[in-house]
């Protein structure tokens, strides 16, 4: 028996519903807060990128090539954040890249929060030869590098945005499996499936409407991680040449090769990573604020 | 606790063989067989084609090609590379201690500092630097190394000119590499300054590979600190009188270490990982740029022999840990 049935009902304020009380407990960490408003402010400018952005992410200015941002000598308000090496807007590439960027995490977290659930869960369902079969792969899986192990995957697929948000989903897959493994584990010995089943309810139905909403809290955590995730591999990805391929503006991509201007242009090494560290960074501390609102065993 | 290590060992064979499997799989996955591979853009003609064919042996079922495959790897033959036509193994052990001692100098950093900083953070909860230590860890959690890297070049080989931008040693030194480590390496040598290069060439590529160490083990260290600081036999130290530093240090530091040396044991892997990265930045001659390029040069024999090795080393350094952890922890060991 647990501490709170033990507890008094009290009499005033009623409690409050599941959501509010999860945003209550997320409001309290500020840091928390602030990664979700970043995280806002980049999806409003992922999809309002076309209204944004002043230039096409890939038309070349050939008047202005290595342009500084208009605070340095020589910058103009053309360019807010200076141009690259062949002329293109830095401000525009980093407004489109930040669309890529959410849909990329997206796409990943999609992609292997499905597949990764489903074979957790059928690996908790089954049992015998099928949880043991794919656990050992998840094993397999994660005894690599990850991204040792996307790096392969783009090899054998072939390098490009798409199959780079492939590999990272397949790399992304055993964390998810193994979470809801293990959350559905532990709910089929709650005695409240025990009833649903004495009730009639058929393998699907126990699976997917008695146990599967028990388990949604540490994978909704482990979804906003998958998301900093996703766009830090895809960026390594892009970073190695085996990602997007240029003239895409994805983050990584376009700091592939600007070792070189190093000396020359700090703002075409910088402002991309940047962009990546903020959007990441906003992600991991929203889910570390998630961990703390819905895992009631952290709960004061 | 014989048959504690012996359950444990055992527990990576099905492991292991399905690494072997993936790595097999792997080279038939790539478009075009490995023949076709081979020869590159040079093209063949289908007699010979299937005369190499039955040569290598790929025209039997491949579950007799798999078990050949074993069989090879047991006898440590993991291939030949296409390119460089020397043995994979051989390349393996030749770049391997770079990697190592780039490893071990980054894990180093990562421990050095951040275990004070996370057993300080968890005695002063609450306090500044717990804040601002628990702020930087998350961004360097968050951090993407490659552009970590850069930056520091910016900053350290350009702007200041203290250390170089890539390689483990000035071309002005020639070092005979009797164990592979050039640190211990050019200390035997009788070149002057070769140890002061190749220690400032290793210096910023240590930082960039051991930041997301550095932050994953201050943050564990602070956590797990934080529990044991609440346990009853720290309360009964304390109120023997002993002081913030031996309760500390003797008493609650021990098993604070546990879930910590797990955690180290584990970034093993993504050390691995991230040496791929840093490799690549400062054009670090080891195993992770080695692996790299042969992506670049469709040298599949290289990437499959390479990916065996990395994926062993991954799982016995795992192992290495998980009896770590029983010797540390006897509740474990059932």
């Amino acid at each position: 028996m647990s501490a709170e049935t033990l507890e008094k009902p009290r009499a005033e304020a009623p409690p409050p519903g599941p959501f509010k009380e999860v945003w209550l407990a997320f409001a309290e960490n500020k840091g928390a807060v602030a990664g979700l408003v970043v995280i806002l402010i980049v999806a409003f400018v992922a999809i309002f990128a076309d209204i944004l952005a002043l230039h096409s992410p890939i038309e070349q200015y050939r008047d202005a090539l290595l342009a500084p941002p208009v605070w340095q000598d020589g910058g103009r308000w053309s360019h807010p954040l200076g141009t690259d090496d062949i002329g293109r807007d830095i401000l525009s590439r980093l407004i489109y890249g930040a669309r890529l960027s959410m849909v990329i995490g997206t796409i990943v977290v999609t992609i292997s929060l499905a597949v990764g659930t489903m074979l957790g869960l059928a690996a908790a369902f089954l049992r015998g030869v099928t949880d043991i079969a794919i656990m050992r792969l998840m094993d397999v899986m994660l005894a690599l590098p990850s991204l040792l192990l996307a790096i392969v995957i783009v090899a054998i697929l072939g390098p490009g945005l798409f199959n780079a948000m492939i590999a990272v989903s397949i790399v992304t897959l055993p964390h998810f499996t193994r979470l809801a493994r293990a959350a559905a584990m532990s709910e089929l010995t709650r005695e409240y499936v025990a009833s649903a089943r004495l009730a009639g309810s058929g393998p699907f139905r126990l699976m997917f409407v008695t146990v599967l909403p028990n388990c949604l809290a540490p994978l909704i955590v482990q979804a906003t991680l998958g998301f900093s995730n996703a766009i830090l591999d895809a960026a390594a990805l892009g970073f190695l040449g085996l990602g997007a391929q240029p003239p895409t503006p994805e983050w990584g991509t376009m700091l592939a090769g600007s070792l070189q201007f190093v000396q020359r242009a700090w703002w075409v090494v910088s402002l991309p990573g940047i962009a990546i560290l903020v959007t990441v960074l906003a992600f991991n501390l929203m889910g570390d604020g998630l961990r703390d609102a819905l895992d009631p065993k952290l709960k004061r | 606790m014989l048959r504690f290590i012996l359950t444990r060992a055992s527990l990576i064979v099905p492991t292991f063989l399905g690494i072997m499997l993936l790595s097999f799989v792997l080279i038939r996955l790539v478009p075009g067989d490995p023949i076709e591979v081979r020869m590159g853009e040079r093209g063949i003609t289908p007699e010979r084609h299937a005369q190499l064919l039955h040569q290598y042996g790929l025209d039997r079922p491949l579950w007799q090609q798999f078990a050949s495959y074993v069989g090879q790897v047991a006898r440590g033959d993991l291939g030949v590379s296409i390119i460089t036509k020397s043995p994979v193994i051989k390349e393996f052990a030749a770049l391997f201690p770079a990697t190592l001692e780039l490893g071990a100098a980054a894990m180093l950093f990562a421990i050095l500092f951040g275990l004070p900083a996370g057993i300080i953070a968890a005695v002063r909860r609450g306090s500044v630097f717990d804040h601002t230590l628990m702020g930087v860890s998350l961004t360097g959690y968050s951090m993407p190394i490659f552009w970590w890297g850069l930056l520091l070049i910016l900053l350290f080989s350009v702007e200041l000119g203290l250390t170089p931008v890539s390689g483990r040693l000035a071309a002005a030194f020639f070092v005979e590499p009797k164990t592979g480590f050039l640190l211990i390496d050019s200390l035997l040598s009788d070149e002057k300054g070769a140890f002061k290069s190749a220690a400032r060439h290793l210096i910023l590529p240590t930082i960039v590979l051991g930041t997301i160490p550095l932050a994953v083990i201050a943050r564990m260290t602070r956590s797990s600190m934080l529990e044991v600081l609440n346990e009853d036999y720290i309360r009964t130290a304390r109120a023997k009188g002993l002081g913030t530093f031996r309760v500390v240090a003797l008493h609650a530091l021990r098993n604070a270490l546990i879930p910590v040396v797990t955690v180290i044991g584990l970034q093993v892997g993504s050390l691995l990982g991230g040496a791929i990265l840093t490799e690549t930045i400062f054009s670090w001659p080891g195993i992770g740029s080695w692996l790299v390029e042969s992506i670049n040069r469709r040298d599949y024999p290289v990437l499959q022999g390479g990916i065996l090795l990395v994926a062993s080393l991954v799982m016995l350094v795992n192992l290495a840990v998980d009896l770590l952890y029983g010797v540390l922890n006897p509740r474990i060991r059932r």
